[in-house]
């Protein structure tokens, strides 16, 4: 089987489903002619003309406002910005609009709209091109919320939001685009041709919404993670030599929440882990339903690893970015607990 | 302080800008600039943006002084279609009377009338084919008025009841139907107004004929989507008129703090290089005509236009404001381009085809209209008495399948 990057993998859901659906329009800043600052739209201007793949003016707001409308009229746009860090101008949109429209109209319209955006940080980012900020997005009934972490599962999940008949919000974690990355920036990255999940089967295939999977199979704690923290993650139980239960949520809305819980009540402990800051993060929800639905065979507080609650910063990336060596201490603390 | 003591210009001082007129004083409209009726000229629909700038700091008008329509945008219209939208006016205008009173009776929780402004959207309906999609604000429904949307169902919305086409979920007024080219109304200002663009942008891709309208107030022109829809229907030509409806009020504010005044609010389009005119919103031959070109000019795939429709919010902004806390109450009594409803009627009775005896019956064929369905509507029930939409209407329709959580929910609220 062919072994793609992240970018290659997602610029090919798009190409099947260009292919497949006329209906499928992408466009976004830079996404044309140059084919995005990520290369992620590279070749699709050329192949399937600019009347589905073009350039937009640099206005989110915009951007996402006539996909609504285009969405309204029957089309299917998948449409990026070009970092989530700037998807705050169109929050509107998303939030007051897409997701609320087959509601407040009784399904008289609809917004089967994809919204595109490279999420995280780990890459000395800064404060605007590094934040995760999807649960602003996961507070917001009505949209589907869904952050891939590896090739494969990066086109098939493109593929089942690009065909889903609601909005997604889409968010790619950038540091995952070449390869897996699991905290150890001092060690060199290993390509995604080196890895199995890079296999990317040709044509078109789904990996459902909604569901979670196992990165690994354990019994001592529940993981719960997704994007590059599955990877700190694995990093972190293999150098702590702890028996860890690590599932990749996939789709944080809606949420599996049955192999959460499936999990939780098999090992008694559960440690959440994610970039974005703690503070009414979505771990918090994480952790809420953990506790509603596991309460009695809980062994230890449930643990969150994440951003600290500051403006992501540069340099001090390291200090900030949740890495293995603070993941596999929460693990000891949730075992000792 | 700052010290400003070093300078040698005096101190800065902040411009906050105050309408002529407030409570208390004479209204004053002198400084509203209105052609004569017939003096603007009528470019062809072809006509070069750069040609035709002008258009966006005039008042292109149809019906004069004495009520005859004049000049080369008149002669649009038939007899029987003019007298049809005078009907429709007179039917929107009724339906406000009678839904207001509804609220004052606590029928509804809300609602906002058109008074002043009928002429804009029952004029503006007729020169659109079936198919086109209109992205209205809360103050057009002369949008489903003039295309024969029932009554009943408006009303049915505003009530909330068992029969509201939008079970309960939405707040009075805010329609929605497809199968009338009525986009669904949002509470967030100007939202729809990019949507209309990005409708008018898929139409061509598909290479359909079919074309778009959005609508913004003056108010709302000062929101970001504005410039955003402006910058996309020019970028992309969209087959979209843009509809601007300067009724000198949003809520409490007057028109000069959206920067009206500067310039004109059509003139905003005029920095994107789309054709801008700027019509009497009162004159119903005048939005007719004007509304023909620009969307024979989307249709020809000649690209956007921007049209500002010049008019008066005569009635209060919603049930729930009271404008005589920030404007002279007689300010509507003074507006230079008068009532839409009277100024047709005018005219249709110099043309000899409506008299003083077939209006005062027709008023009371409108009214009898209103009340009949507005008795079969409450049928059905009213906000807080009768029939009312299920309690688990409330979890349909977030998502087209139902995901567990809501289910849980569902289950939990016990419906």
């Amino acid at each position: 089987m062919p072994r793609k990057t992240m970018i290659e993998a997602i610029r090919d859901a798009m190409d099947v489903m260009m292919e497949r659906d006329d209906n499928v329009v992408v466009f976004g800043e830079d996404v044309g002619f140059f084919g995005g600052v990520f290369r992620c739209t590279h070749g699709l201007q050329a192949k399937y003309g600019k009347t589905r793949c073009f350039d937009a003016p640099i206005s989110e707001g915009g951007i996402v406002g006539a996909a609504i409308g285009m969405a309204a009229y029957g089309l299917k746009p998948c449409v990026e910005i070009q970092f989530a860090d700037y998807v705050y101008p169109a929050y509107d949109q998303i939030v007051s609009e897409a997701a609320r429209l087959r509601y407040r109209s009784n399904g008289g319209f609809t917004a089967p709209i994809v919204i595109r955006m490279p999420a995280g940080g780990g890459i000395f980012g800064g404060q605007t091109h590094s934040q995760s900020p999807e649960a602003l997005f996961t507070h917001v009934s009505g949209l589907k919320v869904v952050v891939p972490s590896n090739p494969h599962d990066a086109k098939g999940l493109l593929i089942s939001s690009i065909e889903d008949p609601d909005p997604v919000i889409f968010l790619e974690p950038k540091r995952l685009y070449n390869g897996p990355f699991d905290g150890h920036h001092d060690r060199p990255v290993t390509p995604w041709s080196k890895h199995e999940l890079g296999e990317v089967p040709d044509g078109h295939y789904t990996v459902p919404l909604g569901k979670a999977i196992k990165r690994r199979e354990g019994k001592q704690l529940t993981v719960l993670a997704y994007g590059t923290m599955v990877y700190v993650a694995e990093a972190a139980a293999e150098e702590t030599g702890i028996d860890a239960e690590i599932i990749d949520l996939r789709t944080l809305l809606p949420l599996d929440l049955e192999t959460i819980v499936e999990s939780v009540t098999k090992t008694g402990r559960c440690v959440i882990v994610h970039e974005a800051t703690l503070t009414s993060g979505f771990g918090a929800e994480l952790a809420a339903l953990v506790q509603q639905h596991c309460f009695y065979n809980l062994e230890a507080p449930v643990a969150r690893v994440t951003g600290w609650d500051t403006p992501y910063p540069h340099a001090q990336e390291w200090d900030y970015f949740p890495g293995p060596a603070r993941v596999g201490r929460a693990f000891l603390e949730t075992l000792e607990g | 302080m700052p010290d400003n003591s070093s300078g040698e210009f005096g101190p800065l001082s902040l411009h906050v800008p105050e309408p002529a007129v407030r409570p208390g004083g004479e209204p004053d409209f002198s400084n509203v600039n209105i052609p004569e009726a017939g003096s603007v000229r009528r470019p062809p629909v072809d006509a070069n943006p750069e040609e035709i700038r002008d258009l966006a700091f005039s008042i292109i008008r149809v019906l004069n002084r004495d009520g005859e329509a004049v000049g080369p945008w008149a002669g649009e219209l038939t007899d029987e279609q003019l007298v049809e939208g005078l009907r429709h006016m007179m039917t929107l205008r009724t339906f406000d009377a009678r839904m207001q009173i509804a609220q004052r009776q606590g029928k509804t929780s809300f609602y906002m009338q058109h008074l002043g402004e009928e002429a804009v959207s029952c004029a503006f309906r007729k020169a659109l084919s079936p198919g086109d999609m209109n992205f209205p604000t809360y103050r057009q429904a002369g949008l489903l008025i003039a295309d024969d949307y029932p009554m009943v169902e408006m009303m049915c919305q505003i009530y909330s009841n068992e029969k509201d086409p939008l079970k309960g979920r939405q707040l009075p007024i805010m329609y929605s139907s497809k199968e009338h080219g009525f986009f669904s109304i949002s509470g967030n200002l100007a939202t729809q107004y990019i949507q209309a663009v990005g409708w008018a942008m898929a139409s061509a891709i598909k290479n359909d004929t079919k074309i778009a309208a959005g609508w913004i107030g003056d108010g709302s022109t000062a929101e970001s989507d504005f410039h955003a829809a402006l910058v996309f229907a020019s970028t992309y030509k969209a087959p979209v008129v843009l509809n601007i409806v300067n009724n000198q009020w949003a809520i409490s504010t007057f028109q000069g703090i959206a920067r009206g005044g500067a310039g004109t609010f059509a003139a905003r389009g005029l920095g994107f290089g789309m054709p801008a005119l700027r019509v009497d919103g009162n004159d119903y031959l005048a939005v007719f005509a004007v509304a023909k070109w620009a969307i024979e000019r989307a249709r020809r795939n000649l690209g956007p236009t921007v049209v500002e429709y010049v008019t008066y919010r005569a009635g209060a902004h919603s049930t729930s404001d009271d404008p005589s806390a920030y404007r002279p109450k007689t300010e509507s009594d003074a507006w230079p381009l008068g009532d839409p409803v009277m100024r047709l009627k005018n005219h249709l009775i110099g043309r000899g085809v409506w008299s003083e005896e077939r209006h005062t019956q027709a008023e009371a064929e409108i009214l009898d209209t209103v009340i009949t369905a507005q008795k079969e509507a409450e049928s059905f029930g009213t906000l807080h008495a009768g029939g009312k939409p299920s309690a688990r209407d409330m979890f349909e329709g977030v998502y087209e399948e139902m995901p567990p959580h809501l289910r849980r929910q569902r289950q939990q609220a016990g419906v």
